[in-house]
């Protein structure tokens, strides 16, 4: 099968492709980013996904199927830019799938989408509303996308349309938010509250992506692996030093003192835990991953 | 945290494991239960419970000693004292021992420690779809209809009962759940509240200050009555309309009063445990 892959160029997206080659299928990759030592068998197109040139690739390359990564899901990235290539991005993804005969469309979201809260239930199902647009304004633009995305399922029932939405992935490629979170030496907590994480490893996830696509998934499902570890656990098991600090210190802070340029609703994410149910994802698909929790941050920490 | 204050009491460890529980490679279970975390607490816990308190408790063979069940019972004291005796019975005396997960006040867990030590131990923020998953999963699960309300009685009021929810009844019909009524009285004498601060809690995040005859909020050791009644089964879909559910809200109602009218003549030394009727 001949399979579009946006945001190839990342972390997720290589490993994606590479699935889908050993698989057998044909991949064609577009990015904004350069893949340097992409292989030979990946059609690589150097696009933004919102312009005439990926459109193009569309109009003559004519994939059955295509999978969207190319969000940008890094807090930091606080700029517009980051909202309209969200979006439009999305927007253009979509279009294009329906204009150009795409049989099957997969959205690679997160599972930030439900948010953060004291009060939210462990273990969200994938008809629970999204809470993370109005106590975290940085994330509305995934969670639009995610919905956007969504609404392809009734605007073009043609398309088999699949959205995923996937708990952090953490690995050997030290890229992510979980990733980067866990960069340093010493890690800041909040401080008397110490939140369970859901992770995946990030072979796992590329797998999970995978099999959607070979098992023409429709609908929406949440992707998860292991059962999730506290925050503290997770900074501890990767060899880092906890360091618990007054959220009323860490909001002042954010961006100085060492502690990262990260926008103040983020601070909910380290507080309360978002979790989530994949049980229907794991009956649709019969998707089991690979790694444990332990084996998932023993890979993140051994990488160099 | 908790590693660094408490000791670890190796029959108290013996007894969280015998509660089952998948830990996962961290011994972390499902829901965040932390196996440590728990015996630790529960080892520190332990001499509250037996030492500084006493806790008479009858009528723990009417709790299931697996399966899904909900423990609907009253507030008494200007805290959820109630709440940590019912804890302490079913980890401590019950046998096999089993793990109450209360259904909690929402702002417990947007304060510092409070919402760790809750998270580690399994008490969650009253959430419908949460307390379906846990009994779907067949756990146990501690809920007081009154809630905050419920807490907010006066010491003069210990013994009665303010309006019930339907929530609970809803939870129980939908999960097929047995609910097990318990009563329990001594909190007003523990903790005699005389007023409620509404606008100074409100203003740190609490429903309210409670203050007691002697102003700090510190119990007094106390002997306390417990009393478990038989579990009591209703049919239904739980999308009954109001009057109906309501009608079975009553039930439990009277009698978790009568299990407190009880408590109080035994507290009285009126009746003997032999009178009981659970």
């Amino acid at each position: 099968m001949k399979v579009l892959v946006t945001g190839v160029a990342g972390t997720l997206g290589q490993r994606v492709a590479m699935r889908l080659i050993e698989r057998g299928h044909d991949v064609i990759g577009i990015d904004r980013r350069p893949w340097a030592d992409a292989p030979k068998s990946i059609e690589m197109h150097q696009y933004d996904i919102r312009k005439r040139p990926a459109e193009d690739v569309f109009r003559t390359r004519r994939p059955q199927a295509a999978i969207h990564m190319a969000t940008v899901t890094h807090l930091v990235h606080k700029s517009p830019d980051r909202m309209r290539v969200n979006l439009y991005g999305t927007r253009a993804f979509i279009q294009h799938c329906h204009n150009y005969g795409v049989k099957q469309a997969i959205f690679v979201g997160r599972h930030t989408f439900y948010g953060a809260a004291a009060d939210s239930p462990l273990y969200h199902t994938e008809d629970e509303p999204p809470m993370a647009a109005h106590s975290f304004p940085e994330l509305a633009d995934l969670v639009a996308a995610d919905l956007y995305a969504a609404s392809a399922l009734w605007r073009y029932p043609e398309i088999a349309t699949c959205v995923l939405r996937m708990v952090y992935t953490l690995g050997p490629s030290k890229h992510g938010t979980l990733a980067s979170y866990l960069k340093g030496p010493t890690v800041p907590l909040v401080m008397g509250f110490d939140p369970l994480l859901h992770f995946i490893h990030e072979d796992d996830a590329a797998e999970a992506i995978a099999t959607a696509l070979s098992r023409k998934l429709h609908g929406v499902y949440n992707v998860s692996g292991p059962t999730p570890v506290p925050i503290s656990i997770i900074v501890r098991a990767a060899g880092r030093r906890t360091l618990p600090v007054p959220a009323i210190m860490i909001n002042l802070g954010l961006g100085r003192l060492a502690l990262p340029n990260l926008p103040p609703a983020a601070i909910d994410h380290l507080k309360y835990p978002i979790v989530v149910d994949s049980e229907a994802f794991k009956r649709a698909t019969g998707y089991q991953h690979r790694y444990d929790e332990r084996e998932t941050i023993d890979a993140f920490r051994a990488a160099q | 945290m908790l590693d660094k204050l408490l000791p670890i009491d190796p029959q108290i460890a013996e007894r969280i494991d015998a509660l089952n529980l998948s830990f996962n490679k961290f011994g972390i279970d499902p829901y965040g239960i932390a196996r440590t975390d728990l015996i630790r607490f529960m080892s520190g816990f332990a001499w509250i419970y037996r030492h500084y308190f006493k806790v008479d408790v009858y009528g723990l063979e009417n709790v299931p000693s697996h399966g899904r069940a909900m423990l609907i019972g009253n507030h008494s004291g200007g805290v959820a004292i109630d709440a940590a005796m019912v804890m302490g019975s079913m980890l401590l005396d019950a046998e096999p021992p089993r793990l109450p997960q209360a259904m909690i006040d929402r702002f417990i867990h947007q304060f510092p420690g409070a919402s760790q030590i809750m998270s580690r131990t399994g008490q969650f923020t009253g959430n419908p779809d949460q307390a379906i998953r846990l009994l779907r999963d067949d756990r146990l699960l501690l809920v007081f209809p009154e809630g905050a309300r419920g807490t907010a009685k006066l010491a003069k009021d210990a013994d009665t009962l303010v309006g019930f929810g339907t929530g609970f009844m809803r939870l129980a019909l939908e999960t097929k759940s047995p609910i097990i009524p318990f009563g329990f009285v001594g909190g007003g004498e523990a903790l005699p509240t005389v007023a409620n601060l509404k606008t100074l809690g409100r203003l740190i995040g609490i429903p309210y200050i409670p203050i007691t005859k002697w102003g700090v909020l510190v119990p007094k050791p106390t002997r306390f009555q417990l009393l478990y009644g038989k579990p009591m089964v209703f049919e239904g879909s739980g999308h009954e309309r109001d009057e109906i559910c309501g009608a079975m809200v009553d039930e439990v109602k009277t009698r978790i009063s009568d299990l407190i009218r009880q408590g109080r003549q035994l507290r009285e030394k009126n009746i003997t445990e032999a009178d009981l009727v659970l």
